[in-house]
């Protein structure tokens, strides 16, 4: 193995083309994703649902195969019932079973998982496990495709401190734009409030979605020049 | 014995009339023949000694140690038949760098335990092995505090606030009784476990002996190691000067 080719989807296979998304606040963690699955061009499924149980109050988010990406989150959640320490597992052991499954098989699995969750020890928690099969515990963390395109607004937006509702919009405004400019991403927004008591689950229907600026017509409208005499930026 | 003569004592495979496996009680007459082991939880801690008796004067001394680390936060203290805890040893190793391993965290000793028993009772339940001849202490610091456990040779394993195994263990557990473990610190506990290993070897007027003591909680870092040397020393000397006045 000289390279790893991050391109070995084979012909026909189902892509999770995405847009992924958890973040951690005070009392819990909100995760989202949006709800586009391609096979090449073709929307396999529109109404798709990345967000999946693995846990009481551990889920994950998933991203690049479908198939593989199901399969493991198989796996981790039959271990998840195997455990046996006489109380629910740590979101750190779902994401380390995640990460060793990813790490060993990297050669033949195109997966990359943001696994999230609420539990007694750690409280909320998010953790990354990126294609190689690393694993890192975030604040917030993002995937899929669509991820490329909202780093800096992520990075220009995300503050320590915020509370449940705040979280909910930050994410559901990332997916939104992130949905906007990757054309493997799309549909309807799917969200999930993992707290200590419940996991609550958020729907934002394809014609409810935040909206941002979306561009308008400039060319050929003389009224609308700009001036080009360049003026120095203030401070 | 009532058992003997009668053929069903022969495997450990074979139930008596009423019951019973022989060979499971031949097993812990094996560990009543050793020298003792005990452990104490305490506040913070684990303290783990035995009495290790010494065969002959030519032995190294500290050599063949009866206490050995399986993981970073867990020690184990057997009596009864040497080897057997060495073998018990490897696997409660073994079992620990698997739990590792699977779920990247340090193993809770519940789950050790949990599989030491296991695999001690799989040799009560074939013609062609003989059950394990010793009973085993474990003792971690893990997420949830310290915790001290003991599986006996049926497979069988409890979680103790302050345990005793091997010759002196009767009076080892009424010494151990008398204290208050849970307001004990660490120091104190290496200090009163000195003090019952050498009273219940005094007792038993057994041949020479030497005094082995580890501990696992703050002082240590959290980490399963024999007592330093001036501790060691100290509880030795107040272990042996309890005695005079005990007398």
């Amino acid at each position: 193995m000289d390279h790893i080719d991050f391109n070995r989807l084979k012909t026909g296979e189902v892509n999770l083309g995405t847009s992924i998304m958890a973040v951690q606040f005070d009392g819990g963690v909100v995760i989202g994703a949006d709800s586009r699955t391609t096979t090449g061009s073709y929307i396999a499924n529109r109404v798709t649902d990345k967000l999946t149980h693995v846990h009481d109050r551990i889920y994950c988010c998933r991203s690049g195969s479908a198939a593989d990406t199901q399969a493991i989150a198989d796996i981790v959640h039959y271990y998840m019932q195997m455990f046996s320490a006489g109380k629910a597992p740590t979101v750190h052991t779902a994401a380390a079973i995640f990460q060793k499954m990813c790490y060993e098989n990297k050669d033949t699995l195109s997966a990359g998982i943001i696994v999230a969750g609420w539990d007694e020890s750690a409280g909320p928690s998010v953790y990354n496990i990126p294609l190689g099969g690393g694993l890192f515990r975030q604040p917030w963390a993002i995937g899929g495709s669509g991820s490329t395109y909202v780093y800096g607004y992520c990075d220009a937006t995300y503050q320590e401190g915020w509370g449940r509702d705040e979280t909910i919009t930050f994410v559901k405004n990332t997916l939104a734009l992130a949905m906007s400019r990757d054309g493997s991403s799309g549909g309807v927004i799917r969200m999930c409030v993992i707290t200590k008591d419940n996991v609550e689950r958020l729907f934002v229907p394809g014609d409810k979605l935040p909206r941002f600026w979306e561009g308008q017509e400039v060319l050929g409208d003389a009224s609308k020049k700009v001036a080009d005499t360049a003026v120095p930026m203030e401070s | 014995m009532t058992s003997i003569g009668t053929g069903y004592d022969l495997s450990a495979s074979t139930y008596s009339p009423d019951g019973r496996i022989f060979q499971v009680e031949y097993a812990n007459k094996a560990v009543e023949n050793s020298g003792t082991a005990i452990g104490l939880k305490v506040k913070d801690g684990i303290v783990l000694a035995v009495e290790k008796l010494v065969h002959s004067k030519l032995l190294v001394p500290e050599a063949n140690r009866r206490i050995q680390t399986i993981d970073r936060h867990v020690g184990l203290a057997t009596a009864g038949l040497l080897a057997d805890g060495r073998h018990l040893s490897n696997r409660a190793r073994d079992e620990a760098a698997n739990y590792r391993e699977t779920y990247n965290s340090p193993a809770p000793l519940k789950d050790v335990a949990d599989r030491l028993g296991l695999y001690v009772q799989a040799y009560t339940l074939y013609s062609s092995v003989r059950p394990f001849g010793i009973s085993t202490i474990l003792g971690a610091v893990d997420q949830d505090g310290p915790a001290l456990y003991v599986v006996e040779p049926s497979g069988v394993f409890f979680g103790y606030n302050g345990a005793a195994v091997g010759k002196g263990r009767q009076l080892a557990k009424t010494e151990l009784e008398k204290l208050k473990l849970s307001e004990l610190s660490m120091r104190d506990a290496v200090l009163e476990a000195a003090r019952i290993i050498y009273l219940v070897h005094d007792d038993a007027k057994e041949k020479d002996f030497e005094l082995e003591i580890s501990w696992i909680g703050p002082d240590s870092g959290n980490l399963h190691v024999h007592v330093p040397k001036d501790l060691f020393d100290e509880a030795e000397a107040k272990a042996k000067a309890a005695l005079e006045t005990f007398e």
